[in-house]
Parts: C-alpha cells; structure tokens; sequence
C-alpha cells in the first residue's frame, strides 16, 4: 500500500501535541487493506477482547477472554465466578430438609435435577433408597424430564435469539411458559421449588393434573415442531452451526464433557442408562446421538431429546394415574414432614384445619413436628454420591454427614461448570461470530457454574 | 465406640495397615441444643460424642469391588509404585443394602498423595479398569483428622464397564500439597482450582493453580471449617433473626 508522503506510516498518533498522554489513541488512514493498516498500526502487539461479564449472549456472567488476530480467535479463556454466592457454604449451616431449598438455586434453568440428585444422595446416607415410594419416584422422574424439555428450550430459545433468529426465542419460551404453569400448578413456584424433599416429594400433585399435563404437553409437541421447522432445514441457521465448535469424543473424554455435547460425538452415554436411578430402567426411551459433533449437532440432538423425554413423561403420566392415592413420602416419621400442605386462610402455609388436628389430638405429635421443623433429622455418619443426568450432562452430588442434623459438606459437580472448560478448545482457531454459537451449544448456566 | 476393630486380615497385601485399628475420627462434639454454662439445664451438655467416618473394610468386599482392587494392585505392582503403600484403605459403603451388589454400594480407596498420580493413570488405562471418566475433585476440611485436615474426594466413573469409585486423598494443614491429577485428567483444571481457592489444597503441578471462584486478591478459604460464614442480624416484624452460623445448633 502506498502511504502519503508526508507520513512514513499510515498512522500516526493523535495528538502529537501531547505526548504526555498515558493513553495511547491511533488514527489510522491510508487506501490500503484494513489488515495492512492495522498490522502498521499495532505491529505485534496483541488484542485482547472481554466479552462479558454483562454481554447478553454470555447467557449470565460468564465472561470471555477472548485474543483476537483481526476476526479470529487465537486463544479464548473463560472467567468465572460472578455469580458466586457460596451455597455449598450456606448449605452446612441449614437442615438436611433445607438443603433442597439452596440447591435448587444453583442451575435455576433445570432446579429439580439438583433437588433430585441431593435428595438421592441424602437418601443414601440414610439408607431408604428403597423405601422411597414408587409414586414419589414417578412423580420425580415426570418433573425432572418436563424440567429437561423447558431446560432444553430455553437452551434452543436463548441459542437462536443470539444469532438474531427472535421467532426461535418467542416459540421456545413459549412453549417453555406451558411447562412451567405445570411446575406451578405442582410444586406452587415456577422455578426454586424445593419440591423433591429428602425421602420423597413434598406434596402429592393437584387433582386433574395429568389431564391439564396432556393438554400442555399436545401444545409442547406442536411447539417443537415449530421449532424444528424454523431450525434445522434453515440454510442460513446450518450455515451458522455446521461445523462449528466441534469437539470430537477424545476432547469429551480428556475434558470430562458429558450431555447432549458428548453425545454429539456418537457416544450414547447417558446416566439413566448408565446407572439408572428413580427407576429410569424401567421406562422405555433411546439415547438419540449424532456423528458430527458440532453446534448443529447439538441442536439436532436436543430437540430429539424433548421428543424422548416427552415418550418417558407419558409413561410416568400412566403410572401415576394408576398408582392415585398412594404415599408420595417415606414411611418413617422420623423422616417424612408431616406436611399436608394446603393454602390456609392466609394465603400460605399449612391449612388451619391441619393444624387443629395436630395441636388438638396430641401434644407429642406437636412436639414431634416442631423438633422435625427446627432441628432436622439425623443422618449418618459418611459420605455418598449420586450423579443423574442433568439436560447439561453429569449431575454429581457429594454430600458428606457427620451424624448431625446439617450436612457437614454438600459439593455439587455442576455440568455446566466442567463444560465450560472447553470453550478453549472449541472457540480457538474460529471466528469471534463462532464464539457466540459454540458457547450457546454449551449452554452453561452459570447460577450453576459459581453456585 | 471403643470396639471398632479393623475389618479382619486374611493376608491380602491390601488389608488396612496396622496402625488403622481405630476408627477414623473427625470429629468430637460436645454438649447439645448448643447450649453450654449455666444456660444448660437439659442435662446434655457433658455429652461428649464421637464422630467416626467409616472404617476400612475387609476382604470380600464384594460385586466387581474385589476385582477392580486386585487389578489395580498389579498394574501398580508393574509400574513399580508399591500398592501397599500407595493404597492406604479400601471402603466400603453399603448405604443400607444387603450385599455390595446393589447399585448404591460404593467403593472408597484411601490413596496416598504421592502416588495419586500413578493410581489415576493405572485406573484410566488398564483394560480391566477403564475409569475414563473424572467427574472432579471435592474438597472436605475434618479440622479434628490431626494431621490429614484436608481430604481431596476424586469420583471416577468407568464408561466401558458402567462403574464408580471414590478416591480419597489427604494432606495436613501445615502441609497442603496434592500431587495434580491434571496431567492424567484434563478434566479436573478447573475442580483442583476450585478445590484450592475454597480449602487451600495445593496442587502442585497444576498448570495455572490460581482462584476460581472468588476474587484473585481474596484472603482465606471460605469453605474451610475455620471460615465464618457471615451474615448479619436480621429484624423482622420487631423480632431479631441472628445470622445463620450463629443460631442453635443441634448437633
């Protein structure tokens, strides 16, 4: 490129004036190409871009370091921990019961998989796992595969609003809000529902459920179909995703990666297949995989996963019909809250008539429910692991007892956050746009990433 | 509590060593309702209790656990690291089944730090064992386990034989270092960081050990049971609510 004569470089910098100036500012001009312009202009040294804390498409406070040679990625680096608020922490100073209330909290896009897989553990250490009733167990798997569909949607909803397709955004919230009336209608709270309680769940679903669940769940089908009609045929969309990102299974394994990433590489490996729990074995679905282990992939697979969780929540719609009326709580009483919750007169808490009957007939079933309440219930000493399998990948809990009334560690492996390690590996070399995309096919909630 | 004896011995080059004929304690607790002094009225406040983790359990452990020590014993023997030294326990948690076959068994084996590393790769490329799979590193912080404060908890998973196991690493207080399993297990990058930034663990040879959660310039590590948790008084409805790590405590 020819500069002006009067300048040896295309640049120069602004303000010659005053170069006391800490800040360096260029100006850059000349007819050349802008690679040419730049490399005069900032010779070797090197970018480097943060995307986040607050970026939109960071799905939360991840942030992005990203080094950039014009418009690609040589290194990129992930920075964590913005939304740390120590519920590992907090969760030694509570009751095993209000354990479920912290965890919940964590990855807020899919809470019943942290309450499911605490609750599993806990119950290890106490040694009901199977004396936990098949209804509760049901009624478990029902909410966390509607929790795996709305997770999911969220996920395909987010991803496609990032590369600017809204219409994927509205459907899939859409069809997410669908889900979530049932999670209300079930549990009271669309999301931290502290719904699955150590022993069992906390309160049985409401009467006509499955019928409100089976016309939800027609219009969830028809907002999938939507959403795979709008997606997958879409050239610009698979022109955007197709071989992006990819992480091939020997990165998965190194990286630990697990979920719809690691199935993406045709590796069916699934922890309800696995090392089935809740009573996965007995339900009839598939581990849909791919071969081509890009961000196209991803999507592929996880809509098929709605369509397989959809298959498993109709055959737990059927038990739970057939086993109506049956106990949804373990047994024993040191155990089980008696908590017959209905809305009182206030609005909230347990319904007077319950109450009554309690401080009416007997003052040590009173004394019992209060200590029950207040101090919690003993576990013993030891440590378990549960891991399910969370719509991220492996959900792992590590619950430690001292025999106490409170856990004396609760660790939680979150998928997200071991995910999230491969951003290196799956941004490096590409372009900055492919960032955006590959980390969308992650899709790393970072409630759960920092917890 | 004074009873425990070690599980057996019936010769196997893998039986807890000697000097493990008690129970691992943790912890004493003292008192209950948190009530101590002259608030104390109930009685329960000379309770001195015990806390005890699970002793080593003896031959046969039962399912594939037998199997997977053997295996693991040879392939160390071969690689020249000495399995008695490098496997300092093995147990294991029924968590109330009958027999270790039932899928909520679970394996534990006590590794000594220096050879973390060589266990870690004996179980991920022998055949027989196959633990591809790290799923990370919990820190626990026992203040009363004198000399081995910090444990290192490793979950390992086996997707060619659908397997699990716990391995459980020590260090003490004055000495927190854990050889890094990152070189064995990519994977646990970020759970050592975060194993260091909340309990300290140092883990030498890791190739960026530096704070992940918390801020870089944090002092301390917060989930160290020597930490506060914090918090302040909370008034509600003319009524105070202490801070969480200051209520009653039960146990």
């Amino acid at each position: 490129m020819s500069a002006p004569a009067a300048a040896p470089h295309a640049t120069r910098p602004a303000g010659n004036e005053d170069m006391s100036s800490t800040v360096r500012a260029f100006e850059a001009y000349g007819d050349g190409d802008w690679d040419d312009i730049a490399r005069e202009a900032i010779g070797e040294e090197r970018i480097v871009v943060n995307m986040g804390p607050q970026h939109p498409s960071t799905h939360g406070v991840l942030r992005l370091m990203l080094e950039i040679d014009g418009e690609t990625v040589t290194e990129a680096r992930a920075g964590i921990g913005y939304l740390h608020t120590g519920i590992e922490k907090n969760m030694e100073f509570r009751t095993w019961t209000q354990g479920t209330t912290f965890c919940t909290r964590m990855d807020y896009v899919a809470p019943l998989f942290q309450e499911a897989a605490y609750c599993l553990a806990v119950e290890k250490l106490l040694g009901i796992t199977d004396d936990v009733p098949e209804r509760a167990s049901v009624i478990r798997v029902l909410m966390m595969e509607l929790n795996r569909i709305a997770s999911h949607l969220v996920c395909l909803g987010t991803g496609g609003n990032e590369m600017g397709a809204t219409t994927v955004m509205t459907v899939g919230f859409t069809a997410r809000e669908e889900i979530l009336r049932l999670f209300e209608a079930v549990t009271g709270l669309r999301m931290n529902h502290a719904y699955i309680r150590p022993g069992g769940v906390a309160v049985d679903t409401p009467e006509g459920f499955t019928t409100q669940a089976r016309a939800a769940l027609k219009n969830v089908r028809g907002y999938l179909k939507q959403l795979s009609d709008l997606m997958l045929a879409n050239p610009i969309f698979k022109a955007r995703l197709t071989d992006v990102g990819v992480l091939n299974l020997s990165g998965c394994m190194a990286l630990a990666i697990t979920g719809p990433v690691l199935r993406s590489t045709g590796l069916p490996y699934d922890v309800r297949k696995d090392n089935p729990y809740c009573g996965y074995e007995t339900y009839d679905f598939d581990v849909p995989t791919a071969k081509g282990a890009d961000c196209y992939d991803r999507v592929v697979l996880r809509i098929e996963e709605c369509y397989q969780s959809l298959k498993i929540v109709e055959q737990a719609m059927e038990r739970l019909d057939r086993t109506e009326g049956e106990p949804v709580m373990v047994a024993d009483k040191k155990i089980a809250w008696p908590a017959q919750l209905a809305v009182g007169g206030d609005g909230q808490g347990n319904s007077l008539e319950h109450i009554k009957k309690i401080m009416g007939t007997s003052m040590e079933a009173l004394i019992h429910h209060f200590k029950l309440v207040t101090e919690g219930f003993r576990v013993p000493v030891g440590q378990a692991w549960q891991t399910v399998e969370h719509p991220r990948g492996e959900l792992g809990v590590h619950v430690v007892s001292d025999g106490g009334t409170r856990p004396y560690r609760a660790h939680f492996r979150d998928p997200s956050f071991n995910n999230l390690q491969g951003v290196s590996v799956m941004c490096e070399g590409g372009q900055v746009a492919d960032v955006v995309v590959a980390v969308a096919s992650l899709d790393p909630v970072l409630g759960g990433v920092d917890r | 509590m004074s009873d425990v004896t070690p599980g057996g011995d019936q010769g196997s080059a893998l039986q807890a060593p000697a000097d493990a004929t008690t129970l691992e304690l943790v912890e004493v607790k003292r008192g209950m309702f948190g009530a101590d002094g002259s608030g104390d009225t109930s009685g329960y406040g000379g309770l001195v209790t015990p806390v005890a983790m699970p002793a080593a359990s003896s031959r046969p452990y039962g399912s594939w656990f037998d199997q997977v020590i053997d295996v693991l014993t040879e392939v160390l023997d071969e690689a020249g690291v000495p399995p008695q030294e490098a496997i300092e326990k093995v147990v294991v948690d029924l968590h109330g089944a009958d027999s270790a076959d039932a899928q909520r068994a679970e394996l534990t084996i006590d590794v000594a730090r220096e050879h973390v590393v060589a266990v870690c790769r004996a179980l991920r490329d022998d055949q027989d064992l196959r633990f591809e799979l790290s799923l990370g590193v919990s820190g626990v912080h026992y203040p009363h386990d004198a000399g081995r404060e910090l444990h290192a908890v490793y979950h390992l998973a086996s997707i060619t034989h659908s397997r699990r196991l716990r391995l459980e690493v020590t260090a003490s207080d004055d000495d927190p270092h854990i050889p890094s399993t990152t070189s064995v297990y990519p994977s646990n990058d970020w759970h050592e960081r975060e194993a260091y930034d909340f309990f300290g663990i140092v883990f030498d040879g890791h190739p960026a050990l530096t704070r992940i959660e918390m801020p870089d310039d944090w002092v301390g590590h917060p989930q160290r049971k020597d930490y506060p948790l914090g918090g302040i008084p909370v008034e509600y409805k003319g009524a105070t609510v202490p801070p969480p790590d200051t209520r009653r405590s039960y146990s």
